[in-house]
């Protein structure tokens, strides 16, 4: 049996997948990425070995993705976390047309074809307004840990506006709000509400095709799907292996690897 | 043998050539400066440089001034001058680095700019009226604004009123008559037709050069990569249009580009993807910026920035030398028009040349500190990829700014841009 795996190095996290040939997820892993990029990505790797007790021999491609796909040095290529997600949806959710990626820098909007493939994709400017470190910020703020947020979030009877788009004011209003005696789950509905209706922007840019796909660490978030599904006005494709979309995707582009070169030479040269 | 030494010596020619031009006139300006001699300020949409030379007046073009301190990494200095002085971080790129230029006394990394004596500007950008009120401000000197009529008629000479066009040109024509007795007013010279007749038909070398130049890269693969080498031969026919020395520039790079044609010579060992820019450079990372494509094969064959920024010379018009005033009107016009075309209305001169020049892709590159030309740009994207099955990639920077210019976060949509065209193309051999 050989083995594909994905490895992707986030700026908050790194994650790694190991495939069989079938494609099946067998192995899996998330770390913090912290300051050492190349220590996390085959920290991230030994573990979901680990899981299933496969040896690193047994695995005949690797491909980095994530903005630290070229310090996964162990890797035999790299591919852009956009068209990993890409893959990764569509192949956990056939009909995926659109990905929404939210991760702790970047949200992304993906338009996919029938074969996983980018057709366009647009993602947030040069700050982090909209992205997972928004919702961190406002954790802090308000001193709720990050895997509490969503939970508390969808108490909310009144919620207020946040009107900020800036990462960093964020946490300013959060505490003014405070300051004038609102509860902390309206609060942090608005919060959920404001990333949602710069995530559906992105998306109108590349159009809303359905089905539509939430992926990346936020997609974790019960409340930020509420909050997408509630402006979409759609139902979201969410998989407890949302977080490992991107993984998955390099491991699936890994496995075309192996099928490639096991492929008869002359084969080879017909598909080029 | 002989063939070599052809190849030697015509290969490349024009990128040397061009900027040896281009530190020649830097110096012959630094020697203006250090003079006290006069100038005029003028900007790229427009210039009439044609009229300028007429008068032998040294023209600055502060739009090259400011890049260029992009270009050799400084422009942080200029912009945190103008900055300190109490410029907006939003305001124009171009126009806080030449505001840090004046201030500076003139002070560049080309050499020492001399101040202006009259600028001279179109209303071909809005930003221009602006800047130009703050050198008025500043060095008490004349302002001429030509008011160009613009026109939503893709036919040149009107379709519905040919009347229309004639007036217009006549009204072009009435306001050069009054550029020419301001320029008689401050360079203490009577205006000379005869003069004129010869910049307009040095400059119709240049025109017709530069179209040619531009047609030329239809040749695969592409003779020339249209942002870097582009921007080389764009400022020679900026700087030296009116001139001999552009004359001769534009005939010898045509000689060149015939001959890579002849020859196969391309500018990539391998061109995997031949792609239009649509906007203004990144000059903050100018050669990286062009690497994040070539390293995929991907080369840029033709520019939007060719068009505009050459003021509309790219389309080859040729002056009458019989009225030469009234000819340099109806150029004006046309090549004014068709440079605001470029930035506003690109989008049906691109679908009109995806198949003329085999494009694969166009780029879209808006810049945060211009508004002017990257208003219409998602509008433009839109239309086209309506009208046309074709790749497309927004990505936005600055052209002189590097706060807002993340490589790494540029690099990614890149990349990803690529691997999608990697994968449109191995759908489109399966079909």
């Amino acid at each position: 049996m050989a083995y594909a795996a994905g490895v992707d190095v986030g700026s908050t996290q790194t994650k790694a997948v190991i495939i069989d040939e079938q494609g099946h997820i067998v192995g899996r892993s998330l770390i913090d990425t912290g300051a050492n990029v190349v220590q996390a990505a085959e920290n991230a790797y030994s573990k979901a070995l680990e899981e299933q007790e496969i040896r690193e021999t047994e695995v005949e491609f690797i491909i980095g993705t994530g903005y630290g796909r070229y310090r996964v040095t162990f890797g035999n290529a790299q591919v852009t976390e956009i068209s990993c997600h890409g893959r990764g949806a569509v192949h956990m959710f056939p009909k995926t047309r659109t990905v929404l990626d939210m991760g702790g820098q970047d949200t992304k909007a993906i338009r996919v074809s029938a074969a996983g493939e980018i057709e366009d994709f647009c993602m947030n400017d040069k700050c982090a307004a909209g992205t997972g470190r928004f919702l961190g910020a406002a954790s802090s703020a308000l001193d709720i840990p990050l895997n509490e947020l969503g939970a508390t979030a969808l108490r909310y009877t009144k919620p207020v506006r946040i009107s900020t788009t800036c990462t960093v004011f964020a946490e300013s209003e959060v505490l003014s709000w405070l300051g004038k005696g609102k509860k902390v789950e309206d609060i942090l509905w608005g919060v959920h509400q404001s990333i949602a209706v710069r995530s559906f922007s992105l998306m109108r840019r590349v159009g809303l095709d359905e089905e539509i796909t939430f992926s990346g660490g936020v997609a974790r978030n019960i409340a930020m799907i509420q909050a997408m599904e509630d402006k979409l006005e759609v139902t979201l494709n969410v998989s407890k292996d949302s977080h490992y979309m991107g993984a998955l995707g390099a491991a699936l582009y890994a496995l075309d690897q192996i099928k490639l070169s096991r492929q008869p030479r002359d084969a080879v040269g017909a598909s080029e | 043998m002989a063939e070599q030494a052809s190849t030697d010596t015509l290969v490349g020619r024009g990128n040397r050539d061009g900027a040896q031009l281009f530190r020649d006139w830097f110096e012959s300006l630094n020697q203006c400066a250090e003079q006290g001699g006069q100038s005029a300020y003028v900007f790229v949409m427009g210039s009439l440089n044609e009229m300028l030379k007429t008068f032998d007046l040294p023209v600055v073009f502060p739009e090259i001034n400011s890049l260029q301190t992009a270009v050799r990494r400084v422009s942080h200095e200029y912009l945190d001058k103008a900055e300190d002085y109490g410029y907006s971080p939003d305001i124009c790129g171009y126009v806080k680095a030449d505001v840090a230029v004046q201030l500076n006394a003139g002070k560049h990394p080309m050499g020492r700019i001399p101040k202006p004596s009259i600028a001279v500007l179109t209303n071909a950008c809005n930003t221009y009226i602006k800047w130009a009120e703050i050198w008025e401000r500043m060095h008490n000197i004349p302002v001429v604004t030509i008011d160009v009529p613009g026109t939503r008629d893709r036919n040149d000479y009107g379709t519905i009123d040919k009347h229309d066009f004639e007036n217009d040109r006549r009204y072009v024509e009435a306001q050069l008559w009054e550029l020419i007795a301001t320029l008689e007013e401050v360079t203490g010279k009577k205006f000379d037709i005869d003069k004129l007749r010869e910049t307009l038909a040095h400059a119709n070398e240049v025109s017709v050069g530069w179209k040619n130049v531009i047609e030329l890269n239809k040749s695969r693969p592409s003779l020339f990569n249209a942002l870097t080498d582009g921007t080389i031969y764009l400022g020679v026919a900026n700087g030296f249009r009116g001139s001999p020395e552009g004359a001769k520039f534009f005939q010898e790079l045509v000689e060149e580009m015939e001959y890579k044609a002849a020859h196969g010579i391309g500018t990539l060992s391998e061109e995997v993807y031949r792609l239009v820019f649509v906007g203004v450079p990144c000059y903050p990372i100018f050669r990286r910026f062009n690497e994040l494509f070539t390293e995929w094969g991907g080369t840029f064959i033709n520019s939007t920035y060719l068009w505009f920024a050459s003021g509309g010379a790219n389309r080859g018009f040729e002056y009458s030398l019989e009225d030469p005033v009234a000819s340099l009107a109806e150029g004006t016009l046309l090549s004014v028009r068709d440079a605001m075309d470029s930035m506003f209305h690109q989008d049906q001169m691109l679908e009109g040349m995806i198949d003329e020049f085999n494009v694969d892709a166009v780029v879209y590159h808006p810049i945060k500190s211009c508004r002017t030309v990257s208003t219409g740009l998602a509008d433009g994207r839109r239309y086209l990829t309506e009208h046309r099955d074709i790749a497309t990639l927004f990505i936005e920077s600055d052209m002189m700014d590097r706060r807002v210019v993340s490589e790494a976060q540029m690099k990614n949509r890149i990349d990803a841009f690529f691997e999608g065209l990697a994968a449109r193309r191995n759908q489109s051999l399966v079909k």
